[in-house]
């Protein structure tokens, strides 16, 4: 066990004992223990928090959140931001309402707002890498409001009610306790995890991340990486209209509003870092679920509904802090690497 | 390797044509003449090394065999035969590897990740590169090996680039250049960023790629690293090659007055 431990700060591995190994490995699991202190409290002071129904409710709220958080994940680790995703989610369901009420057939309907989620993707993708512009937050905040302006425009700025079965059932429908959306939502980490760390392409986007220059160097298609994101963000945000939609039995313009927020939020309080290159599915799922669960708690212990936002908030700052404090530990994890080396 | 054969080998590397051959190179950026007419050669088991003040061209010359940039005008030959340096991917597949100034590493990824990045070994090939599974096996074990080779320590091979020593990071960028280069290595100011004892190894490094037969271009301001590494100095000042010599140390002072341009 000594020999062990000796043997590991030799070798200078995460995971030997010095201070800055141990603060760096408690930071990585830093999001997940947080979300364990926050059930851990909250089941305490409500006991209805940990009743299947409950759970059953807290993943149905947090699904279309997950969905977008899990693409916004590969966006940020481009350095990147989609702002759009709300818009859009609202776009897809509106249009997804109005396809319904002519075409009385669920996949098509499905496919109207996936096609539409995708769409808004590719505009974004394409105007922020061919129009050359210095950063993706501009393009995606044009979208945002133009994305906002046509599903209130197409709605005649109303709901519109009702959608197919296989869409309500895929936003509100129940496999015992559990919704149907959290297994959508497992199958699409699932996938998001083997592109992010099994495939040549998901290699790509953290190494574009990484160092955008250096990718160009390296000969990989850095244009094709970065639009792939946002065309997946948009699909994202299609999908969560999907969810929102069959949840809601309507498609409705105001759907999804300050949702890119909740999603980015979601990927930088689960542990990613906003400044592009890291993180995983885990850090996205996790912060999803930690805003769901802050959300629920709060609710159900009545406290007053303006408190939330601020309590979201100071998650924030703490995981951006963690961020930080990081970026110290790393440093002087590469002064004692040179002392040894 | 036996004497005689090292013999041999350095015999047809000057009997062969020269690795790398620049011609009458031009590069302009908007009103700014980087490059002004410039001629480069290298040979294999030869280290070139590349000097001049700040500004002089230096890296945009690189850059520009490298692929980065374009040359505006000039040629290129490559063990005799013309070729054209179109882009990054180009100057790889010619066997030309280049360890950039500004590194080029990726810091969020291990070694074996930045060594492959943009080459991956992946399967099965009917499919699109991008969309091919990595197979990690084999790139880690390479690495491993090339480091090994090499001698370059690295305490864990899984830890990200990011956490290592300005030396462990520099000797990373040397390896992968060395792992990959069939042709030319190029080095802009490996050493400017390291201490003394990083340096030597760095030095150490280039000097047994150069013993494996690659042809070398090094840019330097270390003026001891020059005259210790080198077997050919060239100097260029305003986008125009202004001398050679042979480092040594009778020579050392002129080299100096070159780049500095004390003779204008
Ligand atoms: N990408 C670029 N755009 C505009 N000017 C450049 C660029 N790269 C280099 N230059 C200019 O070209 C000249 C040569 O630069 P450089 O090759 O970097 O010199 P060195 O590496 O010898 O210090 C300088 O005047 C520099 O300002
Ligand atoms: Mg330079």
């Amino acid at each position: 066990m000594v020999r062990a431990t000796a043997d590991n700060a030799a070798r200078g591995r995460i995971g030997g004992y010095d201070p800055p190994s141990v603060g760096l490995a408690v930071i990585r699991i830093g999001p997940v223990l947080m979300l364990v202190v926050v059930v851990t409290v909250i089941s305490f002071l409500s006991p209805v928090f940990l009743t299947t129904r409950n759970v059953g409710n807290v993943l149905g709220q947090t699904a279309a959140i997950a969905v977008l958080a899990l693409a916004q994940l590969m966006v940020i680790l481009t350095r990147g931001i989609d702002l759009s995703v709300g818009s859009t989610l609202a776009l897809s369901a509106v249009v997804g309402a109005m396809v319904f009420e002519s075409v009385q057939s669920g996949p098509i309907v499905i496919l109207a707002m996936l096609a539409t989620g995708t769409a808004v993707g590719a505009v974004n993708g394409a105007l922020y890498v061919y129009g050359r512009l210095p950063h993706p937050f501009i393009v995606t905040l044009a979208t945002l409001s133009a994305a906002r302006g046509l599903a209130l425009w197409l709605s005649g700025g109303q709901p519109h009610r009702g959608m197919p079965d296989i869409v309500q059932a895929l936003g509100g429908g129940l496999l015992g306790w559990l919704p149907y959306s959290t297994f959508l939502v497992a199958g699409l980490a699932l996938l998001t995890l083997l592109l992010t760390t099994r495939l040549v392409w998901g290699r790509w986007i953290y190494a574009v991340g990484g160092n955008p220059e250096g990718a160009r160097r390296a000969a990989i298609p850095v244009k094709g990486v970065l639009i792939s994101v946002y065309v997946l963000s948009g699909l994202a945000a299609g999908v969560a209209g999907v969810i929102t939609a069959g949840r809601l039995n309507a498609g409705s313009p105001t759907f999804g509003e300050l949702a890119e927020l909740d999603a980015i939020a979601a990927v930088v309080i689960g542990g990613a870092s906003f400044l592009g290159g890291r993180g995983n599915v885990a850090n996205a799922l996790v912060g999803a679920l930690m805003i769901g669960v802050i959300r629920n708690g709060m609710n159900l212990l009545n406290v007053d509904a303006f408190l939330q936002p601020i309590v979201i908030g100071v998650v924030i700052l703490i995981a951006v802090e963690l961020d930080v404090i990081r970026g110290r530990l790393e440093e002087r994890f590469r002064v004692i690497q040179a002392v040894r080396s | 390797m036996t004497a005689a054969a090292d013999v041999r080998m350095t015999q047809a590397h000057m009997n062969a044509p020269p690795a790398l051959t620049v011609r009458g190179a031009t590069k302009r950026f908007g009103a700014v003449v980087a490059l002004d007419g410039v001629d480069l050669t290298v040979r294999r088991g030869e280290v070139l090394a590349l000097l001049g003040d700040n500004g002089a061209g230096k890296s945009t010359l690189i850059k520009c065999v490298s692929g980065v940039h374009r040359f505006d005008s000039g040629s290129v030959e490559m063990n005799g035969v013309p070729v054209e340096v179109t882009s990054p991917a180009v100057a790889r597949t010619l066997g030309i590897e280049t360890v950039y100034q500004d590194l080029a590493l990726f810091d969020n990824l291990d070694p074996a990740a930045n060594f492959y990045a943009g080459r991956e070994t992946a399967g099965p090939r009917w499919l699109p590169r991008g969309l091919r599974v990595l197979r990690r096996g084999p790139m880690v074990e390479t690495t491993a090996d090339v480091l090994k080779r090499l001698q370059v320590g690295v305490a864990d091979a899984r830890t990200t680039v990011g956490l290592m020593s300005g030396g462990q990071r520099q000797a990373i960028a040397v390896a992968r250049a060395a792992a990959f280069a069939t042709n030319v290595v190029i080095l802009d100011e490996p050493t400017a960023a390291l201490g003394v004892r990083e340096s030597r190894r760095v030095l150490d490094l280039i000097l047994r790629l150069r013993d494996e037969g690659h042809a070398i271009v090094v840019i330097s301001h270390a003026m001891d690293h020059v005259m210790e590494i080198a077997d050919k100095a060239v100097v260029m000042r305003r986008g125009r090659m202004v001398g050679e010599e042979i480092p040594r140390p009778e020579n050392r002072q002129k080299i100096v007055s070159l780049i500095v341009g004390g003779d204008d």
